[in-house]
Order: C-alpha cells, then sequence, then structure tokens
C-alpha cells in the first residue's frame, strides 16, 4: 500500500474506480456525489479512460447499459432522485445480465427533499430498484477507506455474477475527508477479453452475440429469472460481509450499516464504559444481508436495536433474519438529520441495558 | 443480371413484420451497406421497443436491445468504449421523437459518431396505431379517433428539420423507399451515414418515410400512395445538412 492521503469520500471513491480499470464514466451533476463526477473529468483522460457528462440520469444509465453490454467495465453515480431516474436502466442491465457498478450518495427525500445524508433509500435499492424478479449486489461501506474497499469489490462481484453491484453510500462518506491508502499497481483499464458474451463486434470469428432483456415466450423468461436466481442463491450463501464487535456477550446489539453503524458503535463505546452489555453489529453487504452473521450475533443478546438514518427500513430485514427471535427496536433520524451518538445511548438505557 | 441475394449481414430468419410494411426494405439496405463495407463483424446494432424491437435477430452483427427511447445513449456508451466500431440505432417515430427526444438531440449535439436509421411511418405500429410525435394533422389513429387536433394534441415534429441546427450533426437525410429510385436514394444515404462514422465525422440521421398498411387501415398499394400524397408534402424529402463535423483526420472543420 502507498502512503496514505487525507481524500473526501467521494473522491476517494472515484481514484479507486480508476485502479479497479473502470474505463468509461457517465454521470449527471446531482449534490452530494458530485465530486465522483468532477474528479474522474479531471483523471479519466489523463489514463486513457472516458468521461462523459450525460444529459440526464436517464441517459447516463443507458450509456452504462450499451457500454457494459460490449464487455467494458464502467460506471455511473448518482443520488437519491437521480437513482429514482436510472431505475428503469438498472432493471434492463439486470435482465439482460450486464454487469457494471452504480454509487447512490443517498441524501433525504421523498422528492426533492435535501441535501443532507440520508439512509431513506434502502428500500429501493435492495429491494431491486427498477421493476421485475430481480435483485442487485449491495455494498455499505463507513469509511472513506471503505469506499475505495468497496467500489474494487463491487466491480469484482459485478463481473463475477455478471450483474449491476451497487455502492450505497450517504452525503456524510461523500463528503467527509479521511487518510486513504490505494494500491500502488499501475492503472491498466480492463477489457472485454474474459467476456465472450460481449456485443462488441464478433470479427467473423463467431456467431452474433445479442444483448437482450426481452423474452416473449412466457416459459423461457421463467426460465432466465430462476436461471438468475441460482446465482442468487450463490451470492446469499458466499458473498454476505459484516463486522461484530461485542456481540458475544452483549444483551442489546445495536444493528446500523454504513455512517450511522460508526454513530452506533460510539454509543456502544460509551455503554461499554459504563457497564452495560452492548455490542455492534454492522451489515456491509446489504443484498446479500447477512443472516447467518446476525443471528451469530444476537444470539446471546436480550433485545436488539435497529439505528438508522431513515423512519425504520433495514429493521424489515433484520427482523426476518432473525425471524423475529428478539424483541427488536428502533432508533432513527430522518430528513437529513444525523443522530447523535448521546441519543442512541439514550435509546440504550431506555432498552433496560442496565439489567 | 447478377444474382439477387440475401445480404450476409441480414440472418436467414422470416422477418415478422406486416405485409406492405417498409421495414423490410430498410433492415435490407442497412445490411446491404453493411456488407458492402464490409464491416459486419464490426458493427454493434441497437433496436428499439416498437416493431422493429426484434430487429436483433434479423442483423447478423452484434446486436442491443434498448429500452424505448434510449438506443442514442446505448450507442453513445457501445461507441464511446469501442471508437473504432460501427455503431448504428434503428429507431421508429415514438422511440425516436417522443419518449426518446433528449437522447436523440443530445447524442447529435455531441456529435456521437454513430448513424440513426430513423423509421417514420406516423403511428405506434407495435403498440396497435396509437398517435405518434409525427402523426399528421387530422390523421385518425387509435388515440385520435377524431383526428390528430393540433389544438389539443399540438403539431408534428419534424425531426430531420430540428436537427440540422445542430452543429455537432454531419448528415441529416429524409428518404422514402417507396419505389425503386428512392430505394437507392435510401442506401445512399443510409451508406454516407456510414462512411461518415468510419471517419469520425459526426452524428448521421437518415429519416425514412414508412408505410404501416396495417394500423392505417389501407392496402399496401394505398399506403403507398398515401405516403406520396400525404406524408411528403409535410415531411419533403431531401438533404437537411450534409456538413462532417471534423475532417477525415478528425480535426474539427
Amino acid at each position: 500500500m502507498a502512503e496514505k492521503s487525507l481524500m473526501k469520500g467521494n473522491e476517494a471513491l472515484a481514484e479507486a474506480a480508476l485502479r479497479a480499470g473502470c474505463k468509461c464514466f457517465f454521470g449527471y451533476p446531482i449534490t452530494p456525489q458530485t465530486e465522483i463526477a468532477a474528479y474522474l473529468s479531471k483523471r479519466m483522460p489523463k489514463v486513457g479512460g472516458v468521461f462523459l457528462q450525460a444529459e440526464s440520469e436517464v441517459a447516463a444509465i443507458n450509456m452504462v447499459y450499451g457500454c457494459a453490454g460490449s464487455g467494458i467495465r464502467c460506471m455511473t453515480s448518482s443520488s437519491s432522485p437521480g437513482i429514482s431516474l436510472k431505475s428503469e436502466g438498472i432493471s434492463y442491465i439486470a435482465g439482460a445480465d450486464l454487469p457494471c457498478v452504480i454509487i447512490d450518495v443517498m441524501r433525504g427525500g421523498p422528492g426533492l427533499g435535501g441535501i443532507q445524508p440520508s439512509q431513506a433509500d434502502y428500500y429501493q435499492i435492495t429491494k431491486g430498484v427498477g421493476h421485475g424478479d430481480y435483485h442487485i449486489i449491495v455494498l455499505a461501506p463507513s469509511t472513506v477507506q471503505e469506499m475505495a474497499d468497496c467500489v474494487t469489490k463491487a466491480f469484482d462481484l459485478a463481473d463475477k455474477y455478471r450483474m449491476p453491484a451497487v455502492v450505497l453510500a450517504d452525503g456524510l462518506l461523500g463528503q467527509m475527508m479521511e487518510p486513504v491508502a490505494f494500491d500502488d499497481a499501475e492503472i491498466v483499464m480492463a477489457d472485454a477479453s474474459n467476456k465472450p458474451w460481449a456485443a462488441n463486434g464478433h470479427k467473423n470469428s463467431r456467431k452474433h452475440n445479442i444483448i437482450n432483456s426481452l423474452y416473449l415466450q412466457a416459459p423461457e423468461l421463467e426460465r432466465t429469472v430462476r436461471e438468475r436466481y441460482e446465482r442468487y442463491a450463490e451470492i446469499e450463501k458466499t458473498e454476505t460481509q459484516a463486522v461484530a464487535d461485542y456481540c458475544d456477550d452483549a444483551d442489546i446489539v445495536v444493528v446500523a450499516y454504513g455512517s450511522t453503524a460508526r454513530l452506533a458503535k460510539s454509543a456502544v463505546d460509551e455503554a461499554r464504559k459504563l457497564g452495560i452489555k452492548a455490542g455492534a453489529f454492522r451489515p456491509v453487504t446489504l443484498y446479500p444481508f447477512p443472516v447467518n452473521e446476525i443471528n451469530a450475533a444476537v444470539k446471546n443478546a436480550k433485545k436488539v436495536l435497529v439505528v438508522e438514518m431513515s423512519m425504520g427500513q433495514m429493521i424489515d430485514d433484520v427482523k426476518l433474519a432473525i425471524n423475529c427471535s428478539k424483541p427488536v427496536e428502533f432508533f432513527g433520524r430522518t430528513g437529513g438529520v444525523i443522530p447523535a451518538p448521546a441519543e442512541i445511548l439514550a435509546k440504550i438505557k431506555e432498552m433496560g441495558g442496565n439489567d | 443480371m447478377p444474382d439477387f441475394k440475401r445480404p450476409h449481414a441480414l440472418t436467414d430468419v422470416y422477418l415478422h413484420y406486416c405485409p406492405g410494411c417498409t421495414h423490410g426494405i430498410v433492415h435490407r439496405l442497412v445490411a446491404e451497406v453493411i456488407d458492402e463495407m464490409d464491416i459486419e463483424g464490426d458493427t454493434i446494432g441497437v433496436c428499439p421497443v416498437g416493431c422493429s424491437v426484434m430487429a436483433y435477430d434479423y442483423f447478423n452483427c452484434d446486436m442491443m436491445e434498448a429500452s424505448h427511447g434510449r438506443a442514442p445513449a446505448v450507442a453513445t456508451g457501445i461507441k464511446r468504449a469501442n471508437p473504432d466500431k460501427f455503431v448504428f440505432t434503428y429507431q421508429g417515430d415514438g422511440d425516436l421523437a417522443a419518449i426518446g427526444t433528449a437522447e436523440t438531440v443530445h447524442a447529435a449535439t455531441r456529435g456521437e459518431n454513430i448513424t440513426v436509421i430513423f423509421i417514420n411511418n406516423t403511428t405506434y405500429g407495435m403498440t396497435g396505431g396509437q398517435m405518434a410525435p409525427t402523426t399528421l394533422p387530422g390523421q385518425v389513429t387509435q388515440t385520435t379517433p377524431y383526428g390528430r387536433n393540433t389544438d389539443i394534441e399540438g403539431f408534428p415534429v419534424k425531426m430531420c428539420e430540428m436537427l440540422s441546427q445542430l452543429d455537432g450533426v454531419a448528415l441529416a437525410e429524409r428518404v422514402t423507399v417507396i419505389d425503386p429510385a428512392n430505394i437507392r436514394k435510401a442506401k445512399a444515404a443510409i451508406k454516407k451515414g456510414f462512411e461518415y462514422q468510419k471517419n469520425k465525422q459526426g452524428f448521421s440521421i437518415i429519416e425514412v418515410l414508412s408505410t404501416c398498411p396495417t394500423n392505417w387501415g389501407l392496402t399496401p398499394v394505398k399506403a403507398i400512395e398515401r405516403l406520396k400524397n400525404d406524408m411528403i408534402p409535410y415531411y419533403p424529402l431531401g438533404v437537411y445538412k450534409d456538413a462532417p463535423v471534423r475532417n477525415k483526420e478528425g480535426a474539427n472543420s
């Protein structure tokens, strides 16, 4: 690893994308993710890549569809309202089995909402985004270093399973500055050589490739969807990732992801100082949700507390994952308000953490 | 007399188009151009949503199916990643001039080195003949049962006229395929579009006035009469712009 440098989360993510061999970036300005586009507009031409500002989020995601269909690593980034616009294209990309990376730096909603950090798009991102039976991989970083690490992993998983992968961040992570380190390896743009399915010109050496999500015969469409779900089953079995701290003897396990997980961890640390047996559990993969990991983490707990920057969305997956085997309570702030560790600690105390 | 053969760039399957529809002729012209330029192995086609949605089964080059209206954005993504390949879109009037207007205009103004084949038959064929952005004033469709009333539905969109105003456009030409002379002109226009692409000289659009006997409720012969008598006066044939954006060496001209 090289020396650490101080970078914004959005810029660290953008630099890591380049280093992951992302040749093309198609984007559209929207706060609080615009630094990703601005950074890549500077860097891409210098490393042989392509930066293109599209006329809309709709166009940007369809440029990604075309580029990914030709077998080239590519990415787009946006924030909540822009992701709504991209949802059509994400469904088509999933339906055509194309690998790509999408960044969502969440802000408050609904509607135009606000530009402050939020996690109110958990449902939108983890439940498929667009229409149809499909999943997308969702990774949730909680530090600037993880913004960089997650995008690399997202490209690898997208290629491995031929599906879109999302890095789900929020305005706090995008805007904050922290030390970050990158691999020293030379930047090499990934080509389509290991993608025999790509529509990039058959060179008169193979049958024509077709990138498509249209199946007018119902049994044929069912078969392609079922095949995709076999891949999802493999992903759910092998690709989950989570971090558990002090959960083994915890009476109360606090579950949070992304930047909120750091606030929750601070509250848990404070609780421990007060003699309260609290633990912290952080899903890193939101799809696949770390079901086994969370069940192990709450095994000895009396209660579970879910903390989110929303009115409570991931809490549904927590309840499902543990099959409501423990009481699950919620604390959240929304609309761009960031929960304070003291508020979370108060909730832990209220839940009887001193029993 | 040379043999009349199927172009290699067309697959050996029956087309699903209705009798008297001109899609088949236009497909053939595109395929002949691909054959003559010997570029099938380096060409990626993008088909739309509409009657030509399954054109990916008809062309022998690599193909992608775009969502409704987004073909120029999809083509942009392919072309930017693969600047030395040939990329064309094949789109109808609803796709290109209604839901995809933004993608069309911006691919054009960026001067994307792609060729757009635009089928204007003044109706939504696939869904059963609703009003299109190009439906003529007074024209009866499923959603203009009393005829298109310009006070209510507004006026038809004239794409070649519009796009010819943009600096990124190298070629904007309106043709038709209702007789051999016009078919020859149409093919020459399509070939010019691909040639401009070869030399990275900017965006080209070839608008083909086309028939839809099924949804017009006319016989194929009467449909051609209607195209001549009603469509051509509103959508005059001709070259609206022919000015390569860049010279053959790639510098701005």
